[in-house]
């Protein structure tokens, strides 16, 4: 027996208001009139006032459309059915297939107990020398990629994507264009990881709230699986379109503003998703990487810095490159030690190389005048960009880390490269 | 004594009740969901007949009508033997016990006894039948890990009471009787659990001291030109990246104190992880124990509940200064103050308050300045000396300081230990910024000596800024000199290797040693034919302290690192002093 309410005293923005009783915190409820139909989710009781967050949005609602409750909070089906389909940000199928109905799982559940989670340690390759080489990604980090507006940010995911050895990926598109969905949807498919992924798609046409539903969908389904001992990697583009999502709703609900328009939960918000990532200790593991794009290049603008407290680093992309500088995995000491005795020698000796360099660039942009190691220096940072850091690039480890042994051996001595003497007797290329 | 209510209003982590009867501000009570869920929450408004409670937990499913159990007891913690080591959230679960019983995820309506009951304690009686005493004054002790940890009269205790009867030396669990107390013909039954309001502070000691004594944390950046004293306070502002929970972590290891309590407040739970497995395995070169064996971790990570993360620093807090009134040297290692500003925040707009800068809440200043005053250095009432330190990271927004809350916690800490972004992407570690922070208190190390190397900081920017415009061309070579010995002065004094076993902690008689030696050299008049061999001998002299930076001490690797110094020092250049 399903009560009908048939009176909406308010309609703002998303939110319609309507007088309700016995309604629970986060319900969901079906709001039907003449133009269609949707979900909607109590955000607020207050006596027997009921504000509902309409997921297709308010605009054509009428005061005297028919709401009902569905007793349950947002629900989502789980099964290895999921394998392989798209759905919408709301969780309905977006590619004319049927709905699932099985096993209905609670979208948006507890966090993790700290204590039951372990260390990340184990290293994901890439085959990108930028990460694998300078700034190694571990399995069980949540690591952004912020961008300007521009940057290959989408092709540099879907590369990780196809790349990673994961059981199981998990693509969260938010205010996606339709073309970038369709690009990751055949990268997916053409690198044959389709069978084994899962897409929750926002576009930018569609309602907002569906928005903020699509990565709680994408991390409580990663969730189960990394509870069954899969290995999940979750993709999630762009995050800022969610926190500006969550602004626009913030706003409606008029919350009072903290920084630039961003409600004061932002920091929480966006970390109750990230901090979804784990490595439990029977094996399971959420490996997370999310799009930040940056407004202006600027990354004190609120989401990418109060993501930054949040991550554990950050790839920097600027000029089509993975940045050195700005770039850094945290966890990357976690692993990069075990890889291979130069890694860690490697990773520091070229960097440090490949920054006086810069510096010697700034100078003769100057007009300084070059040294003999000045130009050593401005040949080995050129050969630097051209093979380790050039996107294209596409070797595993072990090839980088020779790579960039043989652009040491072109252009320095070993002394003049400041790694230790003993690795390089050992790696340095023997003249031919 | 407890009154019921009935929920009228659900939005966000915060729930009006209607109550009939009163309730207390700050008192605990359990939103019951239709389910039979028990919700813990904290009542921090009343209106009439309405009160507005924050949820300690996740509000989903509660509805209007539900039953509410207001109780008469403020948030409160149990105190006792049996904390150290332990994992606890911010309303003082035990994380380890809280997966075994409730599997991976923290579901919401758990709560379990922050104290082992099982445990048997060896106890040893110290006052005797017949006895005076008041509020804690010791009864008796047990051993808790390397401590004497002393039972106390109940530090709710009125007036002068008598001791009625003292338990025998012997086992004990902490519920059982060790003392009977009696006054004007009323008992009073104690046992080794007490338990304290978390929003009061507890201090019951003869007076307050004023610290005088450094808190060694062998960095000697900070021991040596910014130090810490025992029941100081400080605090870390940096941008993100700059190394905060590093150097927490750091100073948790090394530090030289009783008891460290680290309070993990809205940060990563990687971090916790990180503190968590590998504590237990870590040896204290103090005591020899492992590390978990002084130290207690209070935790409550981003993702967990936003209002029990306002909760966790005061239940940190709390567990500090009962560990101060036991008798020991306690520091708290608050990471990060701001996440839990932000939580005040959130509460506020919840509670529709006029917001201040920021859209913080107007009393967030004070709300600051009353945590931070919690720390301090005690004459307990046997005469023992205690005091609890108190360090807290602060995240500005953008890496700016000029933000409320960094702004509010330095106007009552004694030190500022401010993070660069700029020293952390030159890898100088820790990225203490040597010239914006500073510290009241004076150290091991003669405050002029000291500043007479810190201006050789100062003048060395300056110069470097300089070059920077006329090019090393446009330089006088006394002034290149100086420039040299600056960053001399940083590369082998300020900047410390963490991830070397002899140089991530340098003891105090070892910074004396060094600071000596690389006055010598500041001090050092060279006679340079040109910069290049002015750089060549600040290059080799580098060189050569780092050697001996990482050179064990008295060994004669030590020694060795100290003849080749000497040696440069007397060589052709050199030697015109």
């Amino acid at each position: 027996m399903r009560k009908y309410y048939t009176q909406i005293d308010n309609i703002a923005g998303n939110v319609a208001t309507l007088k309700a009783s016995g309604v629970a915190y986060e319900e969901l409820a079906v709001v039907e009139g003449s133009w269609g139909k949707s979900l909607a989710q109590v955000i607020r009781i207050s006596d027997d006032n009921v504000s509902l967050q309409v997921f297709a949005g308010t605009r054509g609602v009428s005061t005297g459309d028919k709401v009902s409750f569905l007793g349950s909070s947002m629900r989502f089906s789980f099964s290895d059915d999921l394998f392989g389909r798209v759905f919408s940000g709301g969780g309905e199928p977006r590619d004319g297939r049927s709905e699932l109905t099985d096993n209905l799982i609670e979208v948006g559940g507890p966090s993790v107990n700290p204590a039951v989670r372990l260390m990340p340690h184990r290293m994901i390759p890439t085959n990108i020398p930028m990460i694998d080489v300078f700034n190694t990604l571990v399995e069980g980090q949540k690591l952004p990629i912020f961008s300007i507006p521009g940057e290959p940010y989408n092709e540099l995911l879907a590369r990780i994507a196809l790349q990673a050895e994961a059981d199981v990926i998990i693509f969260g598109g938010m205010g996606l264009k339709y073309d970038e969905y369709l690009f990751f949807k055949n990268q997916l498919e053409e690198g044959g990881a389709m069978a084994r992924t899962i897409m929750f798609v926002h576009t930018a046409s569609d309602p907002v709230v569906e928005c903020l539903q699509t990565p709680d969908i994408a991390l409580t389904v990663a969730e189960r699986f990394a509870v069954q001992g899969k290995r999940v990697l979750v993709l999630l583009t762009d995050m800022t379109n969610f926190a500006n999502a969550l602004k626009e709703i913030s706003i409606t609900m008029e919350q009072i503003p903290s920084n630039r328009g961003y409600p004061g939960d932002l920091y929480s918000q966006l970390a109750s998703r990230y901090e979804k990532a784990v490595v439990f200790e029977e094996g399971g593991s959420i490996t997370l990487m999310a799009v930040t794009t940056m407004p202006g290049d600027d990354v004190t603008h609120p989401v990418p810095d109060n993501t930054g407290y949040i991550t554990e680093g950050q790839f920097y992309l600027k000029n089509g490159v993975i940045d050195p500088f700005g770039s850094l995995s945290r966890l990357k000491q976690q692993v990069n030690a075990k890889t291979r005795d130069d890694h860690r020698a490697i990773m520091d000796g070229c960097i440090q190389l490949y920054s006086t360099c810069r510096e010697t660039r700034e100078k003769r942009a100057m007009g300084f005048e070059m040294s003999d190691w000045d130009q050593k220096l401005l040949k080995y940072g050129d050969s630097f960009e051209k093979q380790i850091m050039s996107f294209s690039a596409n070797v595993n480890l072990f090839d980088a880390l020779q790579q960039c042994w043989e652009i040491l051996a072109a252009h320095f001595e070993p002394r003049e490269t400041g790694i230790r003497a003993s690795l390089c007797d050992q790696f340095w290329p023997k003249q031919q | 004594m407890s009154t019921t209510g009935r929920i009228v209003t659900v939005y966000g982590n915060m729930v009006t009740a209607e109550f009939e009867g009163s309730v207390r501000q700050n008192a605990v009570a359990y939103c019951q969901r239709t389910d039979g869920v028990r919700l813990m929450s904290e009542i921090i408004r009343v209106r009439g007949k309405r009160c507005d409670m924050q949820v300690f937990e996740l509000t989903r499913g509660l509805k209007v009508g539900d039953a509410v159990e207001i109780t008469d007891e403020l948030l409160s913690v149990e105190l006792g033997p049996g904390l150290i080591g332990m994992i606890y959230d911010g309303l003082q679960n035990p994380l380890p016990e809280m997966a075994e019983k409730v599997g991976k995820f923290l579901e919401p309506g758990h709560y379990l006894k922050a104290l082992d009951r099982a445990q048997q304690w060896e106890f040893a009686p110290v006052a005797s039948v017949g006895d005076t005493v008041s509020a804690a004054e010791n009864l008796g002790k047990v051993k808790e890990k390397i401590f004497d940890h002393y039972i106390m009269a109940p530090f709710t205790l009125n007036g002068e009471w008598k001791v009625k009867k003292v338990a025998a030396a012997g086992k004990y669990k902490v519920e059982d009787e060790i003392a009977v107390l009696e006054k004007d013909g009323e008992t009073v039954s104690v046992n080794m659990i007490q338990r304290w309001p978390v929003r009061m502070p507890l201090g019951i000691y003869n007076e307050r001291l004023l610290p005088t004594e450094p808190m060694v944390t062998k960095q000697r950046i900070i021991d040596t030109f910014f130090p810490v004293m025992l029941g100081g306070t400080y605090c870390i502002p940096g941008p993100f990246g700059a190394g905060k929970t590093v150097l927490q972590q750091i100073t948790s290891r090394h530090a030289e104190i009783d008891l460290v309590i680290v309070a993990a407040c809205g940060e990563r739970a990687g971090e916790v992880v990180e503190t968590l497995r590998e504590f237990p395995h870590l040896k204290d070169p103090r005591t020899g124990k492992t590390l978990i064996e002084r130290t207690i971790i209070i935790c409550n990570t981003s993702s967990m509940p936003v209002a029990a993360r306002e909760s966790s620093v005061y239940t940190a807090i709390t567990l500090g200064e009962y560990y101060r009134q036991v008798g020991l040297n306690v520091l708290l290692l608050a990471d990060s103050t701001s996440r839990w500003a932000q939580a005040l925040r959130e509460m506020s707009g919840r509670l529709e308050e006029i917001p201040g800068e920021e859209a913080f809440p107007a009393y967030l200043e004070s709300s600051i300045a009353r945590f931070y005053e919690r720390g301090g250095i005690v004459e307990l009432k046997d005469g023992r000396k205690a005091s609890l330190t108190v360090g807290g990271t602060v995240s500005p927004a953008g890496g700016n300081f000029e933000e409320p809350v960094t702004q509010g916690t330095l106007k009552v800490v004694g030190a500022f230990l401010g993070l660069s972004y700029a020293r952390s992407y030159a890898r100088r570690f820790p990225a203490i910024d040597p010239l914006e922070s500073w510290s009241k208190y004076s150290g091991t190390i003669a405050g002029e000596k000291v500043a007479w190397a810190h201006a050789f900081l100062r003048r060395g920017k300056s110069i470097f800024e300089m070059m920077q415009v006329v090019g090393e061309e446009g330089t006088s070579i006394d002034d290149f000199v100086i420039y040299l010995k600056s960053e001399f002065l940083d590369n082998v004094y300020l900047q410390q290797n963490s991830f070397d076993e002899v140089d991530a902690a340098c003891p105090t008689d070892r910074q004396e040693h060094l600071f000596e030696k690389v006055c010598n050299v500041l001090k050092h008049e060279f006679v340079f034919a040109d910069k290049a061999a002015a750089r060549d001998m600040f290059f080799t002299l580098t060189e050569q302290f780092r050697n001996w930076n990482y050179a064990p001490w008295q060994t004669d690797r030590m020694k060795e690192a100290e003849a080749e110094i000497s040696k440069s020092l007397s060589s052709k250049e050199a030697a015109h002093a």
